[in-house]
């Protein structure tokens, strides 16, 4: 038999969860879960705070609630920047459902805008009140997610790209998102991230290395093409086997780079 | 255990008690009673269950029942005007919008939160609103033009 919790604030959820729990934020995934029958859990733990939906804005730093929605995202003027990401999740919907604190439990081959806020520098607030890079958040995913606090980039310093067979809506072969700033010419601070090439999303710190001061134009990435999948082994699904990922990872990410528009 | 809930569905309210952890497309077919929204894919996938909750389209069958309380939900059940057809269902009969039919309901609440927004939607607004509706038989091209159809009448 299925129990709903239902608490005021996140961190009486986050005290009541098992590991019989699940934790609903839009539903998109636990409800999924709940009528295909998963016995791995027999509660459903909910938070009611309206606090969890919140985006603020304070100078250059955008702190996300967990449970603002896709839909909440493409709304908000300061997350112009972040709304293609969004916008690439789900139908309609899924996107009034769907959400940032969702996002970042997915399993594969979903998760597209947690991509996005990886390459953003994103740091996760958790509902025991630590903090940790996002990164190392999805690496074990434990703990309820409270907010996502991300850097707003400068100029067109924010990529993101995601592949799929099916358009408008359809699901990752790949997603790729990185972030470039550039200096005189030469790349700085340059953070790439990647969806559905890995069990979760992940950084690509060598993709990463090879692209630290060089110049973004053909000769400038080439190292960085040539380290797309370095140590990487991509999973095999019904939409791509992890092969073919491997194979075309580094068309996408020259387009991703150099900006094209195919 | 159950759990009361109470909300206003197609305009008139609607209570009932719903098993812990029963989704909304359970509770509107079984504990109201209304069988237009349809059970597809119980994963997201396919939209056929597409309700408007507060006016926005949502997938029923994710959708945790107790979570519309004192919401509003409106389904294809309730877009007609007594006998008189709504124009989108009246675009879409007259279009051959619909073979099997099971897709129509959630097609319906797809493009009527589209046309309630925006009355004078694009061919590309059309596909991305019912983007998240699959259809096996029509090939969806009758669809958008039954939409169009709607929008173009309800316009005039």
């Amino acid at each position: 038999m299925l129990e709903v919790a239902t608490f005021p604030t996140a961190a009486e959820a986050a005290s009541a969860m098992t590991d019989q729990s699940r934790f609903l934020g839009g539903g998109t995934l636990v409800m999924h879960r709940v009528n295909y029958g998963d016995q791995r859990f027999n509660r459903i733990v909910r938070c009611t705070d309206p606090a969890l939906r919140d985006i603020r804005t304070e100078g250059d730093r955008i702190t996300i609630g967990a449970g603002a929605t896709m839909a909440a995202i493409i709304a908000n003027r300061d997350l112009t920047f972040l709304a293609p990401a969004a916008r690439l999740v789900g139908g309609p919907a899924i996107r009034n459902m769907a959400t940032v604190g969702g996002n970042l439990m997915a399993p594969h081959p979903y998760g597209d805008l947690a991509v996005a806020l990886l390459a953003l520098d994103g740091a996760v607030r958790l509902a025991d009140g630590g903090e940790q890079p996002l990164a190392d958040f999805l690496a074990a995913r434990r703990g309820i997610v409270v907010s996502v606090t991300i850097t707003r980039p400068a100029g067109d310093a924010f990529r993101f790209r995601k592949v799929s067979r099916v358009k408008p809506k359809g699901v990752s072969v790949m997603s790729m998102a990185a972030h470039l700033n550039r200096s005189a010419g030469r790349l700085s601070n340059v953070r790439i991230a990647y969806g559905a090439m890995g069990p979760t999303p992940i950084r690509v710190p060598a993709v990463e290395r090879a692209l630290e001061g060089a110049s973004l134009d053909e000769n400038g990435i080439a190292p960085a093409l040539a380290a797309a999948t370095e140590g990487l082994t991509p999973p095999d699904d019904p939409l791509a086997s992890g092969w073919y990922r491997k194979e075309v990872a580094p068309v996408h990410l020259r387009r991703l780079l150099l900006g094209e528009d195919r | 255990m159950k759990t009361p809930v109470t909300f206003t569905l197609n305009g008139a309210e609607a209570a009932t008690f719903v098993e812990q952890g029963a989704n909304l497309l359970d509770v509107l077919r079984r504990g109201v009673g209304d069988l237009s929204p349809k059970y597809g894919c119980g994963q997201g996938g396919c939209g056929a269950c597409t309700v408007l909750i507060d006016g926005e389209p949502h997938l029923s069958c994710l959708t945790l029942a107790e979570t519309v309380q004192d919401r509003t939900v409106d389904t294809a059940g309730g877009i007609a005007d007594g006998p008189d057809l709504h124009p989108l269902q009246k675009a879409f009969m007259e279009g051959f919008a619909a073979q099997c039919g099971y897709c129509t309901p959630g097609m319906l609440m797809a493009a009527k939160s589209l046309l309630d927004r925006n009355p004078n939607p694009s061919r590309e607004e059309i596909e991305e609103a019912i983007s998240g509706n699959l259809c096996r038989c029509t090939g969806y091209e009758p669809i958008i033009d039954a939409i169009q159809t709607a929008a173009r009448g309800r316009a005039a």
